[in-house]
């Protein structure tokens, strides 16, 4: 197992996914879990990228465009659903 | 050249991991949003200038561009949909304690 510098920073970067998915846990409302998704969605869409320039693999990068996407538009979906309600009535 | 690269995709790591930080530590879901979509943008702004500037003019290029572009127009949009969404529903910013009772 050989380490290169953006290994590394793969690791890092899923390190960081981990501590923001404790947000998504653990958030006292659903507008902190999805800040937690978010953040969730830009360091995996960093990950494939990353993983695309050192595998020497282009697919990946497809792969992170249609991720992307599909987090921005499940953002929207899921804000939409929580419209109709009222906390402090 | 190579350095430049590495120390763009150092400064992205360094602002995801201060982000995070920020994700855990803040109050309040509006001061967390500003943590998360400033921090968020940044790194991912950055790694990808240190992936660009390490592959060369090539097609990978041209469509890490693309992603960032993407990035650049919908990481404001949905941080703001977020921020809407908790104002419209009635979510009170955080204070001090000692302004509370006043």
């Amino acid at each position: 197992m050989d380490l290169n510098i953006l290994k590394i920073v793969i690791i890092l970067l899923s390190i960081n996914s981990l501590i923001s998915l404790y947000r998504v846990i653990k958030g006292p409302t659903s507008q902190d879990r999805l800040i937690g998704l978010n953040l969730i969605v830009a360091q995996v869409t960093a990950i494939m990228v990353i993983s695309a320039v050192n595998f020497h693999r282009p697919i990946y990068l497809d792969v992170a465009l249609v991720y992307a996407i599909l987090g921005y538009i499940s953002i929207i979906a899921i804000t939409k659903y929580l419209k109709g309600r009222k906390l402090h009535e | 050249m190579k350095f430049i690269a590495y120390f763009f995709l150092g400064m992205g790591v360094f602002f995801a991991s201060f982000g995070n930080i920020g994700i855990l530590r803040f109050p309040d879901v509006y001061t967390r949003l500003q943590a998360s979509s400033k921090c968020g943008i940044t790194s991912i702004i950055s790694i990808f200038i240190g992936l660009i500037i390490l592959e060369g003019l090539s097609p990978t290029t041209i469509r890490i561009i693309i992603i960032t572009i993407f990035f650049l127009i919908t990481s404001p949009v949905s941080s703001h949909i977020i921020g809407r969404s908790a104002y419209k529903e009635g979510i009170l910013p955080w204070r001090k304690e000692k302004t509370k009772g006043k």
